[in-house]
């Protein structure tokens, strides 16, 4: 069989006379080796498919025009030229930086959907009800006037105006009114966060 | 959890049996027998012929 008793340097040389069968034995020959290295880099098909052709284009150039040098290190020079392209394609990546979905990293721990999820909607619920029910401990003036200021987001000049007191009174009642939910809060360790 | 220790890395799943399709061969080896480079006063030009 020509494919296992012929050296590398023996079809190189034949190729390089005219033997266009020889090139086909080398890369039957070496196919594997050399794909599964470039693959080992760039673990994708396609582009370790025109990695390999590009190495092999190169070879095939080198060879017709009589500019490689046969020392017994065919393999060697071949597994170079692949190396080198794939140098080259991830420089060209680099100029246009994407995100590869693998195990080692995942994009979509980074980002994230700004909607609740059922657990976070749930919990949000429940703080809500619990400022709720705060809020009906507050004296009535202070209360009303929080809930026209957080819950109907009235400005305090129409607060004043519906409540009949003075925009300062409306202000002194909002912050009593705080004061107070915190007080109510701290006494009974009640833990508001979402 | 376990799954997480015992998963192989990046380079250990690579297949060592993967080969280049059919095509990506034929290419190669059409192309080669295209080629021709021709010796015209010490200058090399490359010629694809089809």
């Amino acid at each position: 069989m020509i494919e296992n008793k012929t050296t590398d340097a023996q079809l190189v040389s034949a190729y390089m006379k005219g033997d266009e069968s020889s090139i086909s034995v080398l890369i039957t020959r070496h196919k594997q080796r050399i794909y599964s290295f470039i693959y080992s880099k760039v673990f994708d098909r396609d582009v370790a498919e025109d990695i390999f052709q590009d190495t092999f284009i190169k070879v095939i150039k080198t060879l017709k025009r009589g500019a490689y040098n046969e020392e017994g290190k065919f393999i060697p020079w071949v597994m170079r030229i692949s190396h080198n392209l794939v140098i080259d394609h991830f420089r060209k990546n680099n100029r246009m930086p994407k995100f590869e979905n693998n195990t080692d990293f995942n994009i979509f721990s980074v980002l994230s959907d700004g909607s609740l999820n059922a657990e976070k909607k749930m919990i949000k619920g429940q703080v809500e009800e619990d400022v709720r029910r705060i809020i009906q401990e507050l004296p009535e003036d202070q209360k009303e006037v929080l809930m026209m200021r957080v819950y109907k987001e009235m400005s305090f000049k129409d607060i004043s105006e519906q409540t009949g007191v003075s925009i300062n009174t409306a202000l002194g009642r909002m912050r009593y009114a705080l004061i107070n939910l915190r007080k109510v809060i701290d006494k009974h360790n009640i833990v508001l966060t979402n | 959890m376990q799954k997480m220790y015992f998963e192989t890395s990046r380079s250990e799943r690579v297949n060592k049996n993967l080969v280049p399709k059919e095509e990506t061969i034929k290419f190669l080896l059409d192309y080669s027998k295209a080629l021709s480079v021709i010796d015209y006063n010490k200058l090399k030009f490359e010629a694809l012929l089809n």
